[in-house]
């Protein structure tokens, strides 16, 4: 490390290697680095990572990847095959489908967001609690949790969707309550595995309320299993979308979801197999990018793999 | 200062309750250092864990100048007596730089000047103020020991209690430690309730011991007649002369007390 | 000694490969081992534990282990095969580690598994191997080894859980024990009685011991021969009883810092490390 922190010049590298950081920030920083460090040695990880770069990149730059928005039926170009006007061809209403693809990585990202922040919240909360005050409070919060265990998850979701009406905000909400309850058993297992550890019992002794506890001590323990558990997730998660959207329940036309491109194309697949294929490959990859970032990630954060 | 009469703890109900502490009582003067020596199981740890209200599972008194505790660990109390634990890769947070250990009780207690007070700390208990955001995996064994007791002296308590402190360290660790631990007792005029399975290091820290086995104490003597042999129990005659390294003979005649 | 010694290792170096550069752990251990008890002690990082492990090429994957010599009983363990090892492992050198309830199988009771690890290495009927592991039992000084043998390691208490690990790595009577502070987890009067045990072993079966340990005054007082290692090297090598005769400055550094019980001193003097001990 010394030698490192020793090399002139190298200004940014240097702040982040040094052996004596001058602010939490500073230090903060650094432990990111290191563990940046790690993730990059390991390809897969960087894949996953380069794909789901990608389609944040594809999200955001849209109107300036695309021609059109995707959404006119341009009838006189209908089911044009793959062609250099037309990367991934057009589909049944003559829209190009590359155009379509790119939009609907939009789509995908607000599912996989709205889904995260409705689903960690809830299962951190739901499981810290559960752990740290256990008894019939626990009892109480960890048979809900079964109960939402206990329904396969597509099925539930249908049954909200069904109750609360075709749209992509519904299925984002029906997917979030499917899917929270397995974020609250591992932030409770992460929990009782701390929870008499003397860290927080030096914590009790300095007085700490338990908000404080499970604020500032416990839920940053947990975290790291549940982003890891998440970011793994996240392919059943779009493949639970892409169901909703594939039986009409998710997005309507003529939004492009991809799941809802797939529905919508299907009958063409043997003539005209662009059309349900290409947004089928572009699920598939981002499903197998978010798996691979999800075992790269496991490695930097998970305390029980880098604890040595 | 230190009061505590009939102390029982009991650790679960019906076939597995445990009594871990059973009637135990001694006070501590303002500014004395009282020991606890025993092997494990003996409840030693359990008393003190009672005094910080780590567990409410105690039945008896135990007053602070007079006052006497309730079973809710409240601020007041815990800005007084502070605690440093075992095991110092396990009390401090893997997630928190120095800084930040040192600052959560500040924050808690609503206290201002935290720069000064966690600077103040570090000289305090030697620690070099390059330390201050490195992470407890970034610091040695013995560093960790040191931001666990400025962690519990930031508070200004009067009260340390001390579960074993020293002995997850190497014996030059220890001896650095054990030598804060003297300096600061007569810096701060601190008093000490100090747990350990080490005779030697009890001795060397506090003017009175009691000797628990099973959950009672076994006698109550001062540290210098612990030195001079002069203990009138046969368990903690047994026990001195275990602490004084491998005996054949020694080894044949361990009895068990009951 | 007039035989040939059961050990020899020279020139021992253990090298691990880290992200941040090799790490040399063991740096030019020697020392030739008969049928005595040889400790070796040190502080934290000494390198004590890694010594230990190479002998019965334990170490971890990224480390490697490079000796002029490293000959047990006529056979060069630097050379032998992995499937030899496995073959010497356990039933001629041992090891037990400090804390028996991550060396224990959870699902077996305690007396199956010292049973199995006699069937391992001998050829007897299940029958024979429970007679012998009751009997081992006994030897360990456990008062019911029939109750014994049909509990489960985490029914036992740590001195008890111990006792079942040494019993399990004598039972195939090695010619060679390495223990890895097999007592630091126990209470000052079962550390006796482990000791004495392991100490039986030694005087009636002619079996050599390597104990591993922080503790000078306990080392010093149970073995034959001490070697004290500091930063990978051995610093100093003590005959029994000569503990108060050291020369180091490393040995006498630390024996000035324990506390102890018969005299007091208001400070304890701290060790002053030299950068010199690790070259010269």
């Amino acid at each position: 490390m010394s030698v490192q922190a020793e090399a002139p010049g190298a200004g940014l590298r240097a702040w982040l290697l040094s052996a004596a950081p001058a602010s939490t920030f500073q230090a903060r920083c650094q432990r990111a680095y290191l563990g940046w460090i790690t993730f990059r040695a390991n390809p897969i990880a960087m894949t996953g990572l380069f794909i789901i770069v990608a389609l944040v990149l594809a999200a955001l730059f849209a109107p300036w990847l695309t021609a059109s928005n995707g959404l006119e039926p341009v009838l006189e170009r209908r089911l044009q095959p793959v062609s250099a006007e037309h990367w991934f061809g057009t589909d049944q209403l003559g829209r190009d489908i590359y155009d379509r693809v790119i939009w609907g990585a939009r789509i995908t990202l607000y599912i996989v967001g709205l889904v995260s922040i409705i689903v960690v919240p809830i299962g951190l909360l739901i499981g810290t609690v559960a752990g740290y005050v256990g008894g019939w409070v626990d009892n109480v919060l960890m048979r809900i949790t079964d109960i939402f265990l206990a329904f396969p998850r597509l099925i539930l979701a249908l049954a909200f969707v069904a109750a609360l009406g075709p749209g992509v905000e519904n299925a984002v909400l029906a997917i979030a309550l499917t899917t929270w309850s397995p974020y609250a058993r591992i932030a409770r297992a992460e929990v009782l595995t701390i929870r008499n550890s003397e860290f927080i019992m030096a914590a009790q002794a300095q007085g700490a309320s338990t908000l404080r506890i499970l604020r500032r001590h416990i839920v940053p323990m947990c975290l790291a299993s549940v982003i890891v558990r998440l970011t793994l997730d996240m392919a059943g998660i779009i493949l639970t979308a892409a169901g909703l959207g594939f039986l009409g329940l998710g997005a309507q036309p003529p939004t492009p979801e991809w799941g809802a491109m797939i529905s919508t194309g299907f009958d063409y697949l043997l003539d005209q197999w662009w059309v349900p294929t290409v947004p089928g490959i572009a699920i598939f990859v981002v499903s197998l990018g978010f798996c691979l970032l999800g075992d790269g990630l496991r490695d930097v954060l998970d305390p029980k793999s880098s604890a040595s | 200062m230190i009061h505590v009469e009939d102390l029982f703890v009991t650790f679960g109900h019906g076939p597995t309750e445990v009594r871990a502490v059973r009637g135990v009582s001694f006070s501590v003067a303002h500014g004395e250092a009282f020991g606890l020596v025993g092997e494990s199981g003996s409840g030693k740890s359990t008393v003190l864990r009672a005094i910080a209200r780590l567990t409410n599972a105690w039945t008896g008194t135990i007053r602070i100048d007079g006052t006497a505790l309730s079973h809710r660990r409240d601020r007041a109390t815990a800005r007084r007596m502070q605690m440093v634990f075992q095991d110092p890769y396990g009390s401090l947070h893997p997630r928190h730089t120095v800084n930040d250990i040192l600052q959560e009780p500040l924050q808690i207690h609503g206290i201002d000047r935290h720069d000064e007070r966690i600077l103040g700390a570090l000289d305090d208990v030697g620690l070099g103020r390059e330390l201050r955001f490195r992470y407890p995996h970034q610091i040695s064994g013995g560093q960790r020991q040191r931001v666990a007791i400025a962690r519990a002296l930031i508070l200004e308590p009067e009260i340390l209690l001390l579960d074993e402190p020293t002995s997850a360290l190497d014996v030059s660790v220890q001896a650095e430690i054990l030598n804060l631990l003297v300096r600061l007792r007569q810096a701060h005029g601190l008093t000490y309730i100090m747990v350990s399975h080490n005779l030697a290091v009890v001795a060397h820290i506090c003017e009175r011991v009691a000797v628990m086995n099973r959950g009672r104490f076994v006698e109550e003597l001062t540290a210098d007649s612990l030195r001079s042999a002069t203990p009138t129990d046969a368990y903690t005659r047994q026990l001195i002369a275990a602490s004084g390294g491998y005996d054949r003979e020694l080894a044949r005649g361990i009895v068990t007390y009951e | 000694m007039t035989e040939a010694p059961l050990l020899t290792v020279e020139d021992l170096n253990v090298v691990f490969q880290t992200a941040r550069g090799p790490v040399h752990a063991v740096r030019g251990v020697s020392f030739e081992l008969g049928r005595e008890r040889l400790g070796i002690v040190g502080e934290s990082g000494s390198g004590k534990s890694q010594t230990g492990r190479a002998i019965l090429r334990l170490s971890a994957a990224n480390g490697r282990v490079s000796a002029k010599r490293m000959e047990f009983d006529g056979i060069d363990l630097m050379t032998t095969s992995e499937k030899q090892m496995r073959d010497i492992r356990g039933a001629r050198i041992s090891m037990i580690m400090q804390d028996p309830r991550y060396s224990l199988n959870p699902v077996m009771t305690v007396g199956e598994q010292i049973a199995e690890a006699y069937l391992i290495h001998a050829d007897a009927t299940r029958a024979e191997a429970r007679e012998r592991a009751l009997e081992m039992l006994a030897t360990v000084q456990i008062r019911d080894p029939e109750t014994v043998y049909n509990l489960y390691p985490h029914q036992v208490s740590g001195g008890m859980g111990q006792r079942v690990m040494i019993a399990m790595m004598l039972i195939p009577e090695p010619d060679l024990m390495i223990a890895d502070e097999p007592t630091s987890a126990l209470d000052v009067t079962v550390q006796m009685q482990v000791l004495a045990l392991l100490d039986d072993m030694v005087r009636e079966r002619g079996m050599g011991l390597i104990l591993i340990s922080h503790d000078l005054n306990l080392v010093a007082s149970f073995c034959d021969r001490v070697l004290v290692m500091y930063g990978g090297r051995v610093m100093e090598v003590l005959e029994a009883g000569q503990l108060q005769k050291a020369q180091h400055a490393y040995t006498r550094g630390l024996l000035n810092c324990i506390p102890e019980l018969d005299h007091h001193q208001d400070v304890l003097p701290v060790l002053e490390r030299d950068p010199a001990w690790l070259t010269e």
